[in-house]
């Protein structure tokens, strides 16, 4: 198990290099100039230019400069943003809890309703049930999520008013930001009706940024039961004698679970990625926002460490479900 | 002497028994008619690609004219419709069909490009990668994990962030995401091949090594290539949607469908079918795309035919 | 006694009711206004956008003097009064007295506002001995780009109540500049405070002012609350708390205006203008911002250093259907002169030339043009105040240049990268425009037009005349008012006869709100304050 283990973190160091050379490659590759870009519309006398381009270190080679730059990330300073001066990882660790929750209940969304959807179609194939679930979640992973969240918007909050258009809760609340998880923070708070309120914030964002996930888990599950019930065990159990309930959820569903779960781990790309659309739909302040706004303001050092944080988040969990699934299935822990 | 004399019949020559079953191309076929969604997706692409095709001549109106006394007219079914602009009007008084039928083109245009700009490369990768196991492959497998680590919709984000907006620009961005996808699948199905019989029969017969690479072992390897390819068409057509929804894409006022959602966000309330129609349109063509694949996998590849 | 009580109590009940029930109006909702995007942090002086200033120097912060409300006009703030040498080199602010620091949870005054407190401000940015000087990444954008580093000789305080400031050389602009937002003044406390237990970092993110509101909290990218100041020294604004809610996008501000999640929305769109004036819940606020839109000509290019052919491109350019179409109808002034109208010195006898296709022509053929010349324009690829659509605008200009038998070639690009590339002097055309600090036309002319600003890049026309250079370099010395206006005049007929640039539009400036809102007063230098406003 632990070579296992050692091998998985061999694989990673590599690749965490690889990613900070593409991010700071990209980073350079932009044109136009920081100092300017700092200085706003601002005139920018050619001594302060030289000054500012010493102090941030870009008029050094460029293999010094990467250098440095992982130097410094050794060190955990992950630089200032131009904008605003203040630290990446402060502002990284600040906006990330609302992406954070955004994207767990999204998870919650999908893996509930997702797998339930999957354990009853493949258990009445080829109902009409059955063809009603492939058929939404195929619809699922083609639609544009940006204009599915359009729509929700327009028939959920314009039409019908059930929900706010944007934001994660009603300005009238005073919420101090404890933990940067809304719905914590307004249970923390005094402030009466403020809990429901960020529920209901949560809601539209959730089941979009959802969607797709729900699509790709419904389907697993169902083909990943199906292949499960198939088996010969089952089949055992059958004959036992045990009541089907017992059956499809402890012996069928327990193993039918372990590809699944490792695709749970795999949505967190598709969560990262979809919630750069969903925050921007909905005003919702996290980091796909952040990075968003960053690119569009030539703001270099948000965007580069920005990516390369989100990319160490994805390695680290797709690490973990890796681990997880060697846990939980032999065969792979003692493969090449 | 007419006497009838047997003919000397030929003795029965053995039955070939491959000229009995159908021949490849309708096996295919078969297998892929039966999938009723796969069939459905078929012919809604063919109407895609009809109208992407002569665009100028299906559309009923020039896609960038502006009525100026038009603007913003609803859907011919719906109060103050008219039949002069079936799917209606946007904000600048652009008829909304014509404007659809054009990004037909743009939308397939995008997918096409792209896929064919990545395949290439990532077959030759994926090649590589499975030819040379010892230090070649390992650094390509790595190169394509960082990529692969980053959410492809941000990579593209970051890529079109440098290279500037525009359509050009887009297709390479979403070219270069989508690689790592094909050189994993030929590395894979390179390495399942590499072991087989015919290709060291081929080896011993004298073939150099891009006849090894290209003819001996690719063609058996091009069926979950197909199925990627077309799945990747459809998330081309979905990326370059999402980078023109962000204002990275194609600029306006191109109408592509992801950029006119982009402008429809402020007609949310007044003129619904600016929003819903163009995303609907979307919808249904990638839909269509997966549809295709769905069938395309489960005719190519014997393994997946009992399952599910 | 029982009867009495008994027929007392419905009337008891009454007021309890009454009194109940104002209470729980009392416990006000907060003004609410939808701004553009984040500020970018709490310490004015490191920033320069409008964004920044809004919520920060409008806010918490007082300078020595203000410009009054919707106008362009100098008054007193922190300074009560001032004096000016008659050298113009010495000015000495008497400051006003009996002005608190706000109280928070993490800072107390122990003293009133003194002139301590300006020296720690000013001198933060120009003695680079002072502690606080280099505890930043870049500087002092805005102290630095207006020069003050090498205008201010000194700053010292007299006594308590009176600080000198001592020029380099006489500097009529001094008194404007004065009410910019970095001079803003801070707490030299506050700022020890700071600085005794090494966390100087907290200045950016928990600021104390003597403003109009006292910071309470910034949700990152969400939204930043304030709470009325009870002891402003100009009275306690109406508005008990007040919240910017930062929505980036301009449809989410009207749509939550008309929601009425917000009270005020900043910047809407000129043509969403006329649908939020039709109404009867909304009102808009408009007036004309001392902004230019324009396009330099690079008098150094082959053919555009020919006053000619300059003329020539100024007669075939559709400037009313431009601002028209552009603006929508109504929402900007054609421009003419480098800056708009109520600015002193403006020169009402330069006019547009009457557009003449034929005259124009003529003009090129006499210069020598061949039909046909590229020409290049350089224009940024998103919108802007000054330039809503600048493709739009380029292509019209396209259009009428094809016209006079020119062709232009537009290039539109990052704006950071076409600053930086028009600096070089790599475009012939450049279109971008420009917004007043301080309503000084030294302001417009020096950074634009001025041969200083010729070699340093920022005169994108490359236009460096000595007649023009001596008459602004007067104005800029002298002090009478009246003096200026007609040195500034004198100024700009120079500037009309030589045309180095294509005037473009003074776009106005908007803000929406609701119906009730009063005591907001739109102001041309773009900036908001709302230390007056309130929900009816």
């Amino acid at each position: 198990m632990l070579s296992f283990i050692a091998r998985r973190l061999g694989l990673l160091i590599p690749t965490f290099f690889g990613i900070t050379l593409l991010t700071f490659a990209l980073i350079r590759l932009i044109p136009g100039d920081p100092v300017e870009v700092m200085m706003g519309e601002r005139r920018v006398d050619p001594e302060m230019h030289a000054q500012a381009m010493e102090r941030l270190g870009l008029n050094k080679p460029l293999p010094v400069q990467y250098l440095d730059y992982v130097g410094k990330l050794a060190h955990g300073d992950l630089g200032e943003s131009l904008r605003t001066r203040e630290s990446v990882w402060t502002e990284f660790l600040t906006l990330f809890p609302a992406t954070l929750e955004l994207a767990l209940a999204a998870l919650l969304f999908a893996g509930v309703i997702g797998l339930l959807a999957g354990v009853i179609a493949a258990l009445k194939r080829g109902s009409l049930f059955d063809h009603g679930v492939m058929g939404i979640s195929l619809a699922g992973y083609s639609m544009p999520i940006f204009w599915w969240g359009l729509i929700l918007i327009m028939f959920f909050s314009v039409s019908l008013g059930w929900t706010p258009v944007s934001g994660r809760i009603d300005l009238l609340y005073d919420i101090e930001p404890k933990t940067g998880f809304m719905l914590i923070d307004t249970l923390l708070s005094d402030e009466e009706g403020a809990f429901k309120d960020a529920v209901m914030h949560l809601i539209l964002p959730a089941i979009v940024l959802g969607t797709i996930p729900l699509a790709v888990i419904a389907r697993m599950t169902r083909s990943s039961m199906l292949e499960v019930l198939r088996e010969d065990y089952i089949r055992t159990a059958r004959a036992k004698g045990l009541s089907p309930a017992r059956v499809v959820f402890v012996h069928g569903l327990r193993n039918a679970l372990i590809p699944v779960l490792t695709v749970f781990g795999l949505q967190v790309g598709t969560l990262l990625a979809g919630a750069v659309l969903t925050e921007t739909i909905f005003s919702w302040p996290g980091i796909g926002k952040w990075l968003i706004e960053a690119i569009g303001a030539r703001d270099y050092p948000v965007v580069q460490n920005g990516i390369l944080l989100i990319a160490c988040l994805v390695i680290l969990v797709n690490f973990v479900v890796d681990i997880l699934y060697g846990l939980a299935n032999p065969r792979i822990r003692h493969q090449r | 002497m007419t006497s009838p004399i047997a003919k000397p019949v030929a003795p029965a020559s053995p039955v070939d028994h491959s000229l009995l079953y159908p021949s490849p191309y309708k096996e295919f076929w078969q297998a892929f008619a039966r999938n009723k969604g796969a069939v459905m997706g078929l012919a809604f692409m063919c109407l895609v690609v009809f109208c992407a095709l002569f665009a100028p001549w299906v559309a009923p109106h020039d896609p960038s004219e502006q009525y100026r006394d038009f603007l913003l007219t609803p859907p011919v079914w719906l109060e103050g419709g008219t039949w002069q602009f079936i799917l209606g009007t946007d904000e600048l008084g652009r008829d909304l069909l014509s404007r659809l039928i054009q990004g037909a083109r743009l939308s397939l245009l995008i997918g096409l490009s792209s896929v064919v700009m990545s395949l290439i490369p990532g077959i030759l990768l994926g090649l590589l990668a499975g030819f040379f196991p010892q230090i070649l492959g390992p650094s390509i497998m790595r190169l394509m994990d960082v990529m692969l680590a980053l959410p492809s919709l941000l990579l593209a984000v970051a890529i079109v962030a440098i290279l500037g907006p525009g359509l050009i620009n887009t297709v390479i961005a979403i070219a270069i995401v989508s690689l790592p996808s094909y050189v994993r699948l030929t590395r894979a199905a390179v390495m399942g091949e590499l072991n087989r019989d015919y290709v060291t029969a081929a080896r011993l017969a004298g073939a150099g090594l891009p006849r090894l690479m290209f003819v001996t072992v690719l063609p058996n390897c091009m069926a979950p290539l197909i199925v990627q390819a077309t799945l990747s068409f459809s998330s081309a057509i979905l990326d370059a949607a999402a980078l023109g929804f962000l204002g990275l894409g194609v600029q306006p006022p191109t109408p592509e469908w992801g950029t006119m959602l982009a402008s429809a966000r402020d007609y949310i309330e007044r003129a619904w079918w600016v929003v819903s129609l163009p995303g609907i349109t979307i919808l249904l063509s990638v839909l269509a795309i997966n549809l295709m694949g769905d069938g395309l996998r489960d005719a190519l590849d014997p393994k997946l035919k009992n399952a599910a | 006694m029982q009867k009495a009580f008994m027929k007392s109590l419905p009337l008891r009940l009454a007021l309890a009711a009454l009194v109940l029930g104002s209470a729980t109006q009392l416990a006000a909702k907060p003004l609410v206004v939808c701004t553009e995007a984040s500020p970018e942090g709490f310490d004015v002086v490191q920033y320069t956008t409008g964004v920044t200033f809004d919520a920060t120097a409008e806010t918490l912060f007082n300078r020595l003097v203000d410009f009054k409300p919707g106008t362009t006009d100098v008054q007193p703030a922190l300074a009560e009064r001032w004096d000016i040498s008659a050298d113009g080199l010495t000015y000495t602010f008497h400051l006003r007295q009996g002005v608190k620091f706000h109280t928070t949870d993490y800072f107390t005054p122990t003293r009133d506002f003194n002139a301590d407190d300006v020296l720690w401000s000013l001198r933060r940015q120009l003695d680079p001995a002072h502690p606080w000087h280099g505890k930043t990444s870049v500087g002092y954008p805005y102290f630095e780009s207006m020069s003050f580093s090498r205008l201010l000789k000194s700053v010292e305080k007299i006594d308590e109540h009176t600080v000198v400031i001592t020029l380099v050389r006489p500097e009529s602009p001094f008194l404007r500049d004065m009410a910019m937002a970095f001079t803003s003044i801070y707490s030299a406390e506050y700022g020890d405070q700071l600085l005794k237990a090494g966390n100087t970092a907290q200045l950016n993110s928990k600021p104390i002012g003597t403003g109009p509101f006292i910071f309470q909290r910034y949700n990152k990218d969400a939204q930043v609350r304030f709470k009325a100041n009870p002891d402003y020294f100009r009275g306690k604004p109406p508005a008990e708390s007040l919240v910017f809610a930062i929505s980036t996008d301009s449809n989410v501000r009207l749509q939550k205006l008309r929601a009425n999640e917000c009270q005020v929305a900043v910047y809407p769109k000129p043509e969403d203008v006329p649908s939020i004036k039709a109404d009867p819940r909304l009102k808009v606020a408009e007036t004309e911002a001392l902004v230019t839109g324009y396009i330099a000509m690079n008098t150094q290019h082959k053919y555009l250093s020919d006053v000619r052919v300059r003329k020539a491109i100024n007669m075939a350019f559709d400037r009313q259907s431009h601002v028209d179409q552009l603006f929508g109808k109504g929402n900007a002034l054609v421009g003419v002169n480098p800056y708009p109208p109520t600015m002193i010195g403006y020169n009402t006898s330069n006019q547009n030339p009457p557009r003449d296709l034929d005259k124009a022509r003529a003009l090129l053929k006499e210069a020598g043009v061949p039909e046909g010349a590229v020409i290049t324009l350089f224009t940024r690829n998103g919108g802007g105040m000054t330039n809503p659509n600048p493709r739009l605008s380029a292509e019209m200009l396209q259009a009428d240049l094809k016209q006079i038998g020119l062709k232009l070639d537009i290039r539109v690009m990052e704006w950071a990268e076409m600053l930086r590339r028009a600096k070089k002097g790599e475009a012939d055309l450049v279109s971008t425009g420009w917004a007043g600090d301080n309503a000084d036309p030294d302001n417009f002319l020096t950074p634009l037009l001025s041969c200083e600003a010729a070699k340093n890049g920022e005169n994108y026309a490359r236009w460096c005349n000595s007649k023009f250079q001596d008459l602004i370099t007067q104005a800029r010395e002298v002090i009478d008012n009246d003096e200026r206006a007609r040195l500034y005049s004198e100024a700009l007929k120079v500037y009309d006869d030589d045309q180095p640039w294509i005037s473009m539009a003074h776009p106005k400036v908007f803000t929406a709100m609701r119906d009730n809102v009063e005591g907001y007063v739109i102001s041309p230098l773009t900036n908001n304050n709302f230390a007056t406003t309130k929900v009816k």
